[in-house]
């Protein structure tokens, strides 16, 4: 590995020390490619064991009857599967990513702060142990739901505790690498490179980055008073004390929300790079994406009580938050018709990242559609807490955010690892991957509909064939990842392939090429 | 769905144990049968149901256009955007000798696919807006229910109304968790068949005003267009009106614990003369299990009763204190409790006060006369006034 990720040849060996060897190199890391570097495995590894626990749920619904888990852990494999995918596999994901390319993209040496880059990852390795050990503490692992609502979290064991302990340390650890991304973009750009000529991915970094420490501060107060309702005798949202259970959703969704676009505003960044590179054009509207995205994040801090319509708002509570929410759509329909634009007229080529490019615009847009039919409150007031919603939110989390940073992955990989990934191993994994995942959650829309309502261990009789159907495609899915693991990432790891040109793709422009 | 015999028996010991084995069996079963023994339920889920299911009610209709509406509308944007792009995927190759135009920008184009958009949002949001005001409207009911979500079972109180004063609590027919753990479901109703259901007439407004006793719960009828949070400490409220006579099915749509999954909601909806026949015998069944009003009770008894009462009704909000808080009032030192003149308080009990105080007519009379008695002589309050149930009798009326 180190032969690979050798520094050799790049143009960062400024630094005036001698860079450490072995396993120093890794846990003393600060140079910014090797904490990237350490990210992405980070959260590889992570996101194959919140799949692991995502088949657990799979294997259990593959019929109704209870035949593999009790209902206590398979409420905890749903709670845990989701706060393990969106706080260790997705959110480091993208940290990983913007450690590697921002400062290539933008001209800088290296991070603004490279000791605390050092920490915020490292200070991720125990709140991963433990999340993951919290299946082995008394009574289980945190079986709320990864929302983590009250009152439900007061009667939960002391892995509760374990688990709000390592949010916190998600969360210090998120808002330091925020301060670092906002820094380094902020200040250390290259003569000439203003902010209006940065690239789509610093531009969506940057305000992923705010919009990371606006809310990030606010998970930590939700989940704070949660422990002090547990243990210190408070009740802000015990209702025997006199405490109010939906102040908790309120705050934790008013952080829930912009973390939805946390998520995925990078991916836009990402796509927002390939698309013109392999359409050999430059992005259509490049100030409207940058405006567009502003707005997205502005308008993601006013919709949050949209997940919230079957609590009973007033009238006028569900009305604004409907209109809000409907609103959204407009900018994120903006990006998908200058993505498409860019591809207009263009000279395309279909490698790897392109097809993951193109196929996230395809898949994700089937989620911004749901998402649109679910911000209606009408038709929400039934799709609410059901598959639907299930379908909904892993359509723009798992087509979304997940294909972006494979996109991203396969288009940067030549520049990260030397070697050129052979294009019938992305392509197997491409197509696997698509197909595998609208077989799995496609029919989850159906189930909704027929009202079956999310985080059921077992569930009517009715409900079967589709529950069987999404089994058997999350399985393929999940072996699509086992394929990436060993056919594309290990080889490539080891130095295996083509050594990449210095330009492997003939369209891509920018300062990392 | 078929078990062979050897293998059902084992499904709760050796089977989960040996999982391996039974995850082969099941693919083995999956490739030869992939159709189950179960039909549709009539009220509930249909097999392979894609759509949301036939409505009940005028709101579930409702509903249901809408969501028609939003599929013509996301279908037409599909198909053009999609159309364009997928036109340019094929067209526009380098294989195929596209040279790549170099526009990138048209304030004009961005202009008009920013207005279009916004223009087809406010079209979706003015019918949407008549129905969300529509759901809404809780007033006039014929009828009010309180559904309380406990873990995990639903308790039905019918608060107004005909059948006022019946108190039913619906629980998941024992068989059906067994069937559940034993892994052998059965029955086109498995999981939602409950030991006694919520018994409605058809045709009259239902106010279910929800509310719960431990954690946050949600009361669901998808065929009613309904899907309330029942929140411990407050309480919400949702209406319906059923159109026809029949079974119609729910499940606790709110994770609430281990067993979320095993709380349904089944509502019976029978002809109004059905109905007034049903709470008739519901009424006459459960008075006669009932405390007699006019039993004479002593101090001591009354208070240790009125205790019980106070802790399942009124500390949720007026705390186990007594001191109340926010609008809610204080009953530590409050006028109205240490008045002499015991009808005020039991006033207050029987109609409510302010809007915020429910009344609480369907709590008995022997009940309310205990909490009464209990307010009256617990914290600082020592007036060693009683309250006998026929004092309450007798303001009823």
């Amino acid at each position: 590995m180190s032969a690979v990720l050798d520094h050799g040849g790049h143009a960062h060996d400024d630094h005036a020390h001698d860079h450490p060897h072995g396993w120093r190199r890794w846990v003393y890391a600060t140079n910014h490619k090797d904490i990237g570097t350490l990210y992405l495995l980070f959260s590889f590894t992570m996101l194959l064991i919140g799949g692991v626990l995502a088949l657990g749920i799979r294997a259990e619904l593959f019929q109704p009857g209870l035949q593999f888990v009790n209902p206590e852990l398979f409420n905890q494999l749903t709670t845990m599967h989701g706060i393990i995918m969106v706080f260790g596999a997705i959110m480091p994901a993208f940290v990983g990513m913007a450690n590697w390319m921002i400062p290539l993209q933008i001209g800088a040496s290296d991070m603004a702060f490279a000791r605390m880059n050092n920490f915020s990852f490292w200070l991720m390795i125990p709140a991963a142990l433990l999340l993951v050990s919290s299946f082995f503490m008394p009574g289980g692992a945190p079986a709320a739901g990864w929302t983590l609502y009250a009152p439900l979290t007061l009667q939960m064991g002391p892995s509760m505790d374990a688990g709000i302990f390592a949010m916190h340390i998600l969360g210090a650890s998120s808002i330091m690498g925020s301060i670092n991304i906002v820094v380094t973009i902020l200040n250390m750009r290259a003569p000439g490179m203003t902010l209006m000529k940065m690239p789509m991915f610093v531009w969506t970094w940057l305000i992923t980055a705010y919009l990371l420490i606006a809310v990030i501060p606010v998970l930590a107060g939700a989940i704070t008073m949660t422990l002090t309702d547990r243990h210190f005798g408070t009740s802000f949202f015990n209702p025997a004390g006199g405490g109010d259970p939906i102040m908790y959703q309120h705050i934790f969704w008013f952080f829930g929300h912009p973390e939805v676009y946390i998520m995925i505003l990078p991916a836009f960044g990402i796509v927002s790079q390939i698309v013109p590179a392999f359409a050999r054009k430059p992005l259509f509207g490049y100030h409207s994406m940058v405006y567009a995205t502003a707005s997205i994040a502005i308008l993601s801090f006013i919709v949050w009580a949209h997940h919230m319509f079957a609590t009973g708002m007033p009238v006028t509570g569900q009305l604004f938050f409907m209109y809000a929410t409907m609103l959204i759509s407009v900018p994120t329909g903006v990006k998908v018709f200058n993505w498409v634009a860019t591809m207009w007229k263009g000279s395309m080529t279909f490698e790897t990242p392109m097809l993951w490019a193109v196929g996230f615009i395809f898949v994700f847009t089937m989620g911004g559609f749901t998402g649109l039919i679910c911000s209606m409150a009408p038709i929400d007031t039934q799709i609410q807490d059901t598959y639907y919603v299930v379908a909904h939110f892993h359509y723009v989390l798992v087509a979304g955010s997940l294909y972006a940073l494979y996109a991203g992955v396969y288009y940067w990989a030549p520049k990260w690892s030397g070697v050129m990934i052979p294009e019938w191993k992305g392509k197997i994994h491409f197509w696997g991957s698509l197909i595998t995942f609208n077989v799995t959650f496609f029919p989850m829309h159906f189930l909704g509909l027929a009202g079956m309502p999310r985080r059921y261990a077992d569930y009517p009789m009715q409900f079967a064939d589709f529950n069987m159907v999404a089994s058997i495609g999350a399985f393929g899915f999940g072996l699509m990842q086992v394929f990436f693991l060993f056919v594309v990432l290990i080889p490539m790891m080891r130095g295996k392939g083509e050594p990449a040109p210095q330009k492997p793709w003939e369209g891509a422009e920018g300062l990392e090429w | 769905m078929t078990h062979s015999p050897h293998t059902a028996p084992q499904a709760t010991s050796r089977g989960r144990r040996n999982w391996p084995a039974r995850l082969a069996a099941m693919a083995l079963m999956a490739a030869t049968q992939l159709t189950w023994a179960v039909n549709d339920l009539p009220g509930g889920p249909s097999v392979l149901q894609t759509d949301l299911p036939p409505p009940a009610t005028k709101i579930a209709a409702a509903q249901q256009d809408l969501h028609v509406m939003m599929l013509w509308i996301c279908g037409v944007i599909f198909v053009g955007v999609f159309g364009v792009m997928f036109y340019s995927v094929f067209a526009h190759r380098k294989s195929k000798g596209a040279k790549p135009a170099s526009f990138h920008e048209s304030t004009t184009v961005e202009i008009i696919w920013t207005v279009i958009p916004f223009l087809i949002v406010i079209g979706m949001a003015l019918p949407a807006t008549k129905v969300v005001v529509a759901q809404k409207d809780t007033t006039n009911a014929d009828l009010t229910i309180k559904a309380t979500g406990y873990q995990w079972k639903w308790g039905y109180d019918y608060l107004n109304g005909p059948g006022q004063g019946i108190s039913v609590i619906s629980t998941l027919d024992a068989s059906q968790r067994a069937l559940s753990d034993a892994g052998t479901p059965q029955g086109d109703n498995y999981l939602l068949k409950v030991d006694e259901p919520l018994v409605v007439p058809v045709g009259k407004k239902v106010r279910i005003i929800t509310t719960a006793n431990d954690v946050i719960h949600s009361f669901m009828v998808p065929a009613f267009g309904i899907k309330q949070d029942a929140i411990p400490g407050f309480v919400r409220d949702t209406w319906f009106r059923a159109e026809k006579t029949g079974d119609f099915y729910g499940q606790c749509a709110e994770l609430c614990g281990k067993e979320h999954a095993y709380m349904p909601i089944h509502v019976r909806v029978l002809p109004e003369d059905e109905y007034l026949a049903w709470a008739d015998a519901r009424l006459k069944a459960q008075a006669a299990k009932a405390d007699d009003p006019n039993k004479v009770w002593e101090l001591d008894a009354l208070v240790a009763r009125g205790q019980k009462v106070y802790d399942a009704n009124c500390a949720a909000c007026h705390q186990a204190s007594g001191k109340g808080g926010g609008a809610i009032k204080a009953l530590d030192a409050s006028p109205v409790v240490l008045d002499a003149d015991k009808t005020k308080q039991i006033m207050v009990l029987l109609n409510g006060q302010n809007n915020i105080m429910p009344a609480w007519r369907q709590l008995s009379d022997t009940e309310i006369a205990a909490v009464i008695t209990f307010t009256k002589n617990q914290w600082s309050n020592k007036t060693g006034q009683i309250v006998q149930p026929a004092d309450v009798l007798a303001a009823r009326k």
